[in-house]
């Protein structure tokens, strides 16, 4: 038994026991089926009140913004959030008042571009419960979890006041008597992740970092695949190497073109800054937020919809030559 | 040198830190740019690290966020998470850049909350990275504007561990032993850490400054390095590669 020199006093939100993960897991169906469905379909089939979500890439880079949009729709309640690495998907989310519990390692901030103010609100509304972590800790939990495990140790976040609100514990080494960080494994009950290419059994490549999303998709129990394209499962086996999601761990494939818009997605388009601005100017009035989610999100049928009233295919052109570092006012790339 | 402005100064400073063949976590930004400035000057061995996984990338130009595509362009590798805090970890990760709300005597960083956790006044983003970076790399390097408010004798929230309540402190937590806070650059100041108190202490004051000047807009007793000199100004080849090469659309060095 480890020595137990630290308590954080945070909430756990997930049951980090492994034996019941596994009985999940076990239950999985390991069959070749196709899993193609539309974003609604699939939210409406895996994504349910009061569960814990986690969305894939990092905040305004390689999300599966249809996903998000479509919780917000289908006016899904009461779930817990991982706040991990997010931006533009917690912006989106808290809009949506989706979640009351949160694991907050990073949140309301859209990085270099500024704090939503409406997330902000949200935030100290009272209306959620929280719990403080860090990116590596969160990735950790999900590593723990992949790995079937119940815990995984670190070496950061001892001594700090992020220790002490989160749930994590500080031990004993057996080996060496040095302390370490227990971080508990989290299986969330759903997940989404865009990739760059899909067959329609869910066997998925992303080109480019993968931020947590390979621990993720492993951790999840339920995972809903956004894909740039969906490609042949003769193409996913003419290079196995490139396979990073294997399509057991997938339960719903939909096909989304430009699905990470407005974030980046590498080798691809590039972030649309202006939209993302128009997001963070909105926002400071509640009244005129009111009205910008009813135009982009309630009011739209779906993801196509809302590419449509920013630009449709010609903006996407503009952040394709971004990407590509192409210059077409001056000829140059 | 005199023409340049207080953001060229504070990231011609963070660059001369960053010696060749070291490696160094950064975020978008100052930091960035002076991480970029190191390469072009003087450290063209400088290993460049982003947490979301981009490792040595030849940034074309400034990323906007710390896991768009600029931060892994041409890099020897794309990874992950995991794979850049473990990196970290085992002490391969010589400096990192930290910014945050508030930061005391002992360089201990606030991005949390200002006011009572359960509730408080203002909310900010938590740690995201910032506690994996300030824990595991060997050396912290701060960029931010000197201000009382901001330098203040306690943080509301230790979000990130500097030497938390003074020497030994985070070894006696469970750190790896010798790592902490290193610099803290403002557009006053450079700042170190008394090697034997661990608290913050004025080693350069900028031109057109003087140390009560610091002191003034610092909420705590700042100690004086024995050996305070004035800050060396940029020189024309480091405001010519930041403002040509760096940031030729002056993001970072026209704010």
């Amino acid at each position: 038994m480890f020595e137990v020199i630290a308590e954080g006093t945070g909430p756990l939100f997930m049951d980090p026991d492994a034996d019941k993960a596994r009985e999940f897991f076990h239950g999985k169906n390991r069959a070749l089926v196709g899993k193609v469905m539309t974003v609604s379909e699939a939210v409406a089939k895996f994504v349910h009140d009061g569960e814990y979500l986690a969305i894939g890439g990092f905040g305004a880079n390689r999300i599966p913004t249809a996903i998000c949009h479509e919780i917000l729709r289908q006016r899904k309640r009461n779930m817990a959030f991982a706040g991990h690495t997010s931006t533009h998907d917690f912006q989106i989310l808290a809009a949506g008042e989706v979640f009351d519990r949160c694991d907050i390692a990073y949140i309301i901030g859209l990085e270099a571009r500024g704090l939503s103010a409406n997330a902000r609100r949200y935030m100290e509304s009272g209306k959620v419960t929280s719990c403080e972590w860090t990116n590596y800790a969160m990735a950790c939990r999900l590593k723990a979890a992949a790995a079937g495990i119940s815990f995984m140790p670190a070496r950061n976040i001892m001594g700090t006041d992020t220790f002490k609100h989160s749930a994590a514990k500080v031990v004993k080494c057996p080996f060496t008597g040095e302390n370490y960080v227990l971080y508990p494994a989290l299986w969330p009950d759903v997940s989404a992740i865009h990739v760059h290419e899909a067959d329609i059994y869910g066997n998925c490549r992303l080109k480019g970092i993968s931020i947590a999303d390979l621990e993720l998709a492993r951790a999840s129990k339920h995972l809903i695949i956004t894909t740039e394209r969906l490609v042949s499962n003769d193409e996913i086996r003419s290079d196995p190497t490139a396979t990073v999601i294997p399509y057991y761990l997938v339960d719903a494939v939909c096909e989304v073109p430009y699905g990470s818009y407005p974030g980046n997605m590498p080798y691809e388009y590039f972030s649309d800054e202006e939209h993302l601005k128009m997001w963070l100017t909105v926002e400071k009035d509640p009244e005129e937020f009111k009205q910008f989610l009813d135009k982009y999100i309630y009011g739209t049928r779906d993801f196509n919809q809302y590419l449509e009233l920013c630009g449709g295919i010609a903006r996407i052109n503009q952040l394709r030559a971004m990407e590509h570092l192409i210059d077409t006012v001056n000829g140059r790339g | 040198m005199s023409d340049y402005n207080t953001m060229e100064l504070m990231i011609s400073v963070a660059a001369r830190n960053l010696e060749d063949g070291a490696s160094v976590a950064v975020g978008t930004g100052a930091p960035c740019a002076a991480a970029m400035l190191a390469q072009k000057a003087h450290s063209p061995n400088l290993v460049i690290i982003f947490e979301a996984g981009g490792i040595a990338p030849l940034l074309p130009t400034m990323p906007i966020s710390v896991g768009d595509s600029r931060t892994f362009y041409k890099a020897v590798m794309a990874s992950g998470m995991c794979e850049v805090m473990e990196t970290l970890a085992r002490g391969m990760v010589d400096y990192c850049f930290l910014g945050g709300a508030q930061i005391d005597m002992y360089g201990n960083i606030n991005s949390t909350v200002i006011g009572d956790w359960e509730k408080p006044k203002v909310r900010f983003p938590g740690s995201g990275g910032a506690n994996d970076f300030g824990s595991m790399a060997w050396k912290i390097m701060v960029i931010t504007p000197q201000d009382s408010r901001r330098f203040v004798e306690r943080v509301s929230f230790i979000t990130t561990p500097g030497y938390l309540d003074g020497p030994g402190a985070r070894e006696k937590a469970g750190l790896a032993v010798n790592t902490g806070p290193h610099k803290v650059i403002t557009n006053m100041a450079v700042m170190g850490f008394d090697p034997e108190s661990k608290r913050m202490r004025a080693e350069s004051i900028h031109k057109g400054f003087s140390f009560d000047d610091v002191q003034e807009n610092t909420g705590f007793e700042l100690l004086k390095s024995p050996d305070l000199v004035e800050t060396p100004e940029p020189t024309a080849d480091e405001l010519r590669l930041l403002r040509e090469e760096v940031d030729p659309n002056r993001y970072i060095i026209g704010r």
